[in-house]
C-alpha cells in the first residue's frame, strides 16, 4: 500500500528517538559490566579503557549474591509452581462451568488490580509478627515461608486471568467429546485440555516468575540479612554512599539475562496472553 | 463469592454450552459429583484468596480505625479503638500530616497524569510506525520489549547511575552536546522529579505499546484498502479507521496504566532509597514511610484505605463512562 511521505518521516521520527531512548541504558549496564573500577568512578566513559570480566567475579563476594540468588531463586518458583497449580482448576472452572458465584469470583479476582501492595503489606506483617509471636518461632515473618504467601497475592490472580483466556481458546468440543466418551473432569483436564494449553500454562508460569523476580515492596519489610532477595540485597547497595556501580552493572546483568531470555523466547505466548483480555 | 458447598444445590451447573445430552432429572440430591466439581476446582483458589486477599484486606480496613502505634504492634489485641481519629488525621489539611498526604496526593495525580499521557504517545506513536513495516520490525519490536522484560529493579539501578552527577552518562551527554554547562543533581532537588518521570516512561511505555500493537493486529488489511480506495490517505486512515476501531482497546489500557502507575512503588524506592526527596514522594511511598518509619500502622492503614477508594473511584467512574460510550457508539 502506497504510504504518503509525511508518514515515512513521522515513522523515523519515532522510531529513532525510541530506539535510542530504549538503548541507552541497556549500553550502560552492559559497557560499564565489562570495565574496570577506575571508568565508573571518573567522568562517563563510552567505552571500557580495557575490557574486564572481574566485575562478574567480584560481585560475588562484594554483596553475598549467591544467597541473594538461592533466596530470590526459592521464594519465586515456589510462589510460581503453587499459583500455577491452583489457577489450572480455577481456571479450568471458569472457563468451562457456569456456576452460581462465577462472576463473582472472576470479579474478585480481576478487582485486586486495582489495590495497592502496601494495602495488604501493612495487614500481612502484623498478621505474621503476632503469628511467631503466639508460635514462640519464627514461621513467617521475615522468612521465605512468609514471602511466598505474600507473592501468591499478585501471582495467583494474574494467573487465573491468563489462564482463563488460554483455556477459552481451546474448542470445547475437544473435552466435551472426551467427556462423552466417559472421561472424567480432571481427566479431560489433564488429559485433552492442558496438552493443548501447555504454551500458554508455560507463559503464564514465565510471566509470574517475571514479577515475583522483581518485587520490591513486599520483600523490603518482609524479609531479613537471612532471606533477603535479589531485589533488596541489590536496591540497598545502590543505596550506599561508594557504589562499585561496575559490579552492580554486572550483578544487574546476570540477575536479568535469564528473564530476557525467557521473556523473548515466549515472546509470542506471553503478547497473546497479556492482550488477551484487552483486546478481545 | 460464598460457596457453600453442601447447602446450595447449584441448580443452573452444567458445562457451558453443551449440546450433548441433559442428564435425565433424576430425583434432586443435595450432592452429587457432577454439579459439585466446579465448585472442588475453584476450592483451592477460593481458600488461598481468602487467606491472601480477603483476610488482608478486612484485617487492614479494621487496622485503620485503632491505635495502632509502636507499642501495639505486637500485642494488637491490646490496641485501643480510635474510631474515625486515623482519618481524622489524614484529612484534617490543616494541620502537617494532612497536608502531607494532600500535597503527595497532588505530587502523585501529576505524576501519573505525565507518565500515563506520554507512555501512551509512545507506545501508540511505535505500534503506528510498525504496522506495515517490513524490514527489521522484529527486531525493533524485541528491542522495544525489553525494558519490559527486564527485572524492575534491574532497569532502576541501571537508571541510578546513568543519573549520577559526576560519573553518569547523562550528564555527559548534556556536556558534550553543550545543553548545559554545569553538571546537575538529577537525584535531589526538584529534579528528583523529572528523574522519577523519566524512569517511570522507560517501564512503562513498553507495555503501552505492547497492547496497542496488539490492537492494531486485529483490524485486517482490507478495511484499510477500502478505506484507500475511497481516497483516504494515511492520515485519515489512521485517524479514521485505527483510532476509531481502537477504542476499547485505549480505554482499557489507559485506566490499567494510570492504576499502576498511581500506586508506582518500585521506581522511587531503588532510585532514591527509603526517604526519596520531597519532591519525588510519591503517594505508596508517603505511606509507607509513616508506617515504617514513624511505626503508625493506624494512620497508614487508614491512608491505604483512602488510596484504594480513590481507585475504586476512578475504575468506577471508567466503567460509568466506558458504559456511556459503548452505548452511543
Amino acid at each position: 500500500m502506497r504510504e504518503q511521505t509525511s508518514f515515512r518521516v513521522f515513522r523515523w521520527l519515532v522510531l529513532i528517538p525510541l530506539a535510542i531512548f530504549t538503548v541507552l541504558p541497556l549500553y550502560v549496564m552492559v559497557t560499564s559490566a565489562l570495565k574496570p573500577l577506575r571508568d565508573v568512578q571518573g567522568a562517563f566513559e563510552w567505552w571500557p579503557s580495557n575490557l574486564t570480566f572481574s566485575p562478574f567475579v567480584d560481585i560475588w563476594s562484594t554483596v553475598p549474591l549467591a544467597e541473594y540468588f538461592v533466596n530470590s531463586l526459592i521464594v519465586t518458583t515456589s510462589a510460581t509452581a503453587f499459583s500455577v497449580l491452583i489457577a489450572i482448576f480455577a481456571s479450568y472452572a471458569i472457563s468451562r462451568y457456569a456456576f452460581r458465584g462465577r462472576g463473582a469470583f472472576a470479579g474478585v479476582v480481576l478487582s485486586t488490580q486495582m489495590f495497592p501492595g502496601v494495602l495488604f503489606l501493612l495487614p500481612l506483617f502484623l498478621v505474621f509478627v503476632n503469628i511467631d509471636k503466639s508460635l514462640g518461632f519464627t514461621a513467617v515473618y521475615q522468612t521465605r515461608l512468609g514471602l511466598i504467601i505474600t507473592y501468591l497475592t499478585f501471582t495467583l490472580p494474574f494467573s487465573i486471568w491468563m489462564l482463563a483466556s488460554y483455556f477459552n481458546g481451546i474448542p470445547r468440543d475437544l473435552d466435551e467429546s472426551a467427556r462423552v466418551d466417559g472421561a472424567s473432569a480432571l481427566g479431560a483436564l489433564f488429559r485433552i485440555v492442558l496438552p493443548s494449553a501447555r504454551p500458554g500454562v508455560i507463559a503464564v508460569a514465565v510471566y509470574s516468575f517475571m514479577t515475583a523476580w522483581g518485587e520490591i515492596l513486599f520483600a523490603s519489610q518482609l524479609t531479613n540479612s537471612a532471606s533477603r532477595t535479589l531485589s533488596i540485597g541489590l536496591q540497598s547497595y545502590a543505596n550506599e554512599t561508594n557504589v562499585y556501580w561496575n559490579q552492580v552493572m554486572a550483578a544487574a546483568l546476570v540477575v536479568s539475562a535469564p528473564i530476557v531470555a525467557g521473556f523473548m523466547l515466549l515472546q509470542r505466548y506471553l503478547v497473546a496472553g497479556l492482550t488477551a483480555g484487552a483486546v478481545k | 463469592m460464598s460457596v457453600t458447598l453442601p447447602k446450595r444445590p447449584a441448580r443452573r451447573l452444567r458445562l457451558v454450552r453443551s449440546q450433548h445430552k441433559a442428564p435425565a432429572p433424576a430425583p434432586r440430591k443435595w450432592f452429587t459429583w457432577r454439579r459439585s466439581t466446579p465448585y472442588l476446582l475453584i476450592l483451592p483458589a477460593i481458600a488461598l484468596e481468602l487467606l491472601i486477599h480477603v483476610i488482608p484486606m478486612v484485617v487492614g480496613i479494621w487496622m485503620s480505625f485503632v491505635e495502632l502505634t509502636q507499642f501495639f504492634i505486637t500485642n494488637w489485641g491490646e490496641a485501643p479503638f480510635a474510631g474515625l481519629d486515623n482519618y481524622d488525621v489524614a484529612l484534617d489539611f490543616s494541620g502537617p500530616l494532612g497536608v502531607q498526604l494532600l500535597e503527595s496526593f497532588g505530587r502523585t495525580l501529576v505524576f501519573t497524569l505525565l507518565v500515563v499521557g506520554i507512555s501512551f504517545t509512545f507506545g501508540m506513536s511505535a505500534a503506528l510506525a510498525l504496522q506495515r513495516f517490513r524490514r527489521g520490525r522484529g527486531l525493533l519490536r524485541t528491542l522495544f520489549l525489553i525494558p519490559y522484560a527486564l527485572p524492575a529493579y534491574a532497569g532502576i539501578i541501571t537508571w541510578k547511575f546513568v543519573l549520577q552527577r559526576d560519573n553518569g552518562l547523562l550528564n555527559e551527554l548534556l556536556t558534550t552536546l553543550h545543553i548545559s554547562d554545569e553538571r546537575a543533581f538529577w537525584l535531589i532537588g526538584g529534579n528528583a522529579f523529572v528523574s522519577l518521570v523519566i524512569v517511570s516512561i522507560w517501564q512503562q511505555w513498553p507495555f503501552a505499546f505492547l497492547m496497542t500493537m496488539a490492537g492494531m493486529q486485529v483490524i485486517t488489511e482490507d478495511v484499510y484498502e477500502a478505506a484507500a480506495i475511497d481516497g483516504a490517505n494515511t492520515w485519515q486512515q489512521i485517524r479514521h479507521i485505527t483510532f476509531g476501531m481502537m477504542r476499547p482497546v485505549n480505554a482499557t489500557l489507559l485506566l490499567l496504566l494510570f492504576l499502576w502507575t498511581f500506586r508506582e512503588f518500585n521506581t522511587p524506592f531503588v532510585l532514591f532509597g527509603a526517604t526519596p526527596p520531597d519532591s519525588a514522594n510519591l503517594m505508596t511511598m508517603h505511606i509507607y514511610n509513616s508506617s515504617f518509619i514513624s511505626w503508625n500502622f493506624g494512620l497508614g492503614s487508614a491512608m491505604s484505605v483512602l488510596l484504594m477508594l480513590f481507585l475504586v473511584l476512578v475504575a468506577g467512574l471508567w466503567a460509568l463512562w466506558n458504559r456511556k460510550v459503548t452505548r452511543n457508539a
